[in-house]
């Protein structure tokens, strides 16, 4: 293996410190700087912690790094459309932790691969986004889904300020993936938010209006997707199987955390974090035999 | 004398009492009914207000243009309000809603979620609108929690805060120790918004009124998610006997529910057992239908359904839990037999 990719995590809230803890555990990264906007910051406290550089300079920070590969911007959908054109500029690739959707969406079990080498901003949706697109893609490659809904549940203490001050882009980017992404013609997602205590496990409720006379192999194709997902997010697991219902077939799924950062109650974290880690170790072996 | 503004829900409420199918039309109808009576505010659309048609809520017979198209063209003094739950419904929804000239928005939270609404709340302050911050299941926070909640909403620029007991799971000590923690936090007028599980939504109503609530909801028949809300009628006619003036006729509103509502009702609005269990355990009102039909399709009770909701702290929206949970009980009872 050649180089490690230098990499940048802007916004060091729930997400950015979570998937700092799974970068530093990656061959292929080397976590030169953690950048936010707040001193007070319990994230940069962190990440100083482990002996990581750090910036209260936002995307100032990260475009001062020198020879920076890849930043990943874990900050909100507002302020990513300000950081994309800046890091396109820089020539750093960005992966968008946001709703923001300035990039293509990508799912790592999915479209990965066809949005290598095109773009220098792909985007990961949404958890909820990460957790239901697989399944509602590994339906629609069996028979043409009419309609795609998901409802995704988070435990309230997984959900930070950002997920909450962003929650409309959350809905209608999910929203766009599972048509864009998953293949569905129209689609719907609802958030919901459950303040329990202890607190609940994200769970994801799919359903899709199709023919369900093939259910049997809907159900064959969702757990080859399953399987792939649980690739890079071992917490993944379908809860119910896929059934038929009607008009409609119904799955749930569950991810529990790998408890890095937040306890694995946020399994939210943890796929869209283990997604990103997914993409930059992809980014890096295509760049290495791209620009040896 | 006293003044209580009442806000109606029977257009949006009273939609789950009838799995969200009534015409536009007949809202239209009713609408009418409403404002001939004096009724200030209507409240309309799919249960789960806007963008809650869809398969986790049941899809509305009609989309939200459409009922709000044949609402508000109908009343000629009444103001046309909307529920927005954010999670289901959007600041996209909002606009397509403000075509149609409503006047207020209601942005519903659970009770401990209020930040979730502060985008919507200022949207609409923005634009015009009065916002009301609507705290759900509000049995499930203790009064200083409710009056933390509450100063969020004020903070976010609402104009009126309420507390909304979506289970119809308090009793009325419960409420006043609630209204008078918010009344106490915060100078903004304070609603309250029942439902009948036990038996308790006028009387709840009341005991809110008496703590400083001014703003209070209700519905025609009482119509609603689970047992129903306060039925609206049967609450101008207590509140005109204790002296409140509510700007309703009496005679005129019982006409609406003799004439207009009950011929459209499915199913007579009472405290069936499940509903009587969905107030016992604390769970969402609108549960009610989807716990009956997945106890159907699974071969389990229902009520042990809606008193595991209740157990595992689901709050308002739930509705897909409903089906694992069916799952579960129709697989514990397969294992003991």
């Amino acid at each position: 293996m050649g180089k490690k990719l230098r990499s940048a995590i802007l916004g060091p809230g729930n997400i950015g410190i979570d998937l700092m803890i799974k970068l530093l555990r990656s061959s292929y990264h080397e976590v030169v700087l953690v950048s936010g906007i707040d001193p007070q910051s319990e994230g940069l406290k962190i990440a100083k912690s482990k002996g990581i550089a750090t910036s209260i300079e936002g995307i100032n920070g990260v475009l001062a790094v020198a020879d920076l590969d890849i930043c990943f911007d874990a900050t909100g959908a507002r302020t990513h459309l300000q950081h994309a054109p800046l890091l396109k500029e820089a020539r750093v690739f960005a992966v968008d932790l946001t709703p923001a959707a300035v990039g293509p969406y990508v799912v790592p079990s999915v479209n990965l691969e066809q949005n290598l080498g095109t773009t220098m901003n792909v985007n990961l949706i949404t958890c909820g986004g990460q957790a239901t697109v697989p399944i509602v893609h590994a339906i629609s490659r069996i028979v043409p889904v009419s309609y795609a809904e998901i409802v995704a549940t988070i435990s309230s203490r997984s959900a930070g300020p950002g997920t909450r001050a962003n929650i409309d882009e959350f809905t209608e980017t999910t929203r766009n993936a599972l048509v864009a992404v998953g293949g569905a013609e129209k689609a719907k997602a609802i958030i919901i938010l459950n303040p329990a205590d202890p607190p609940v496990l994200m769970r994801n409720t799919i359903y899709a209006k199709c023919d369900t006379s093939k259910i049997d192999d809907i159900v064959k194709s969702v757990n080859g997707i399953v399987a792939l997902v649980q690739q890079y997010v071992p917490g993944y697991r379908l809860k119910v199987a896929p059934y038929a219902d009607g008009e409609r077939v119904v799955a749930m799924v569950e991810v529990v955390g790998a408890g890095d950062y937040l306890p694995t109650y946020s399994g939210n974290l943890d796929i869209i974090t283990s997604a990103a880690v997914a993409v930059g170790e992809r980014y890096a072996q295509y760049k290495e035999k791209v620009v040896p | 004398m006293k003044t209580i503004r009442i806000i109606d829900v029977t257009l949006r409420d009273g939609m789950h009492a009838v799995s969200h199918q009534l015409t536009p039309e007949q809202m239209a109808q009713i609408a009418v009914g409403l404002d001939k009576a004096g009724v200030g505010t209507i409240e309309v659309g799919h249960g789960d207000g806007l963008g809650g048609s869809s398969l986790q809520y049941g899809f509305a017979r009609a989309t939200d243009k459409e009922y709000l198209a044949a609402t508000s063209k109908s009343v000629k003094n009444a103001k046309i309000d909307v529920l927005l739950i954010p999670g289901i419904g959007t600041i996209e929804d909002l606009e397509e809603a403000m075509e149609y000239g409503i006047k207020t928005v209601r942005v519903a939270t659970h009770v401990t979620e209020a930040d979730v609404g502060a985008q919507h709340i200022d949207f609409a302050k923005k634009h015009g609108l009065e916002a009301i911050g609507f705290l759900m299941m509000s049995h499930m926070a203790p009064p200083e929690k409710i009056a933390e909640q509450a100063k969020l909403f004020e903070s976010y620029g609402a104009d009126v805060v309420y507390v909304t007991d979506s289970a119809g799971a308090m009793v009325p000590k419960e409420v006043k120790a609630r209204i008078t923690a918010v009344r106490e936090a915060i100078s903004l007028p304070i609603g309250f918004h029942a439902h009948n599980n036990l038996g308790l939504a006028v009387g709840n109503t009341l005991a809110a009124i008496e703590a400083g609530a001014t703003v209070v909801d209700g519905t025609v028949r009482g119509l609603g998610a689970g047992a129903g809300n306060t039925q609206l009628e049967v609450l101008v006619a207590v509140l005109k006997r204790l002296g409140y003036e509510t700007g309703i006729d009496l005679y005129s509103i019982m006409d609406v529910g003799e004439q207009l509502v009950d011929p459209i009702l499915q199913r007579p609005q009472i405290i069936s057992n499940a509903a009587l269990a969905i107030g016992y355990a604390g769970a969402y009102g609108s549960f009610l239908l989807h716990a009956q039909r997945a106890a159907e399709k699974f071969g389990v009770d229902a009520r042990d359904i809606l008193i595991e909701m209740g157990r595992r702290k689901t709050v308002g929206g739930q509705e897909d839990l409903i089906i694992d949970v069916a799952i579960d009980l129709a697989n514990a009872k397969q294992s003991r037999n």
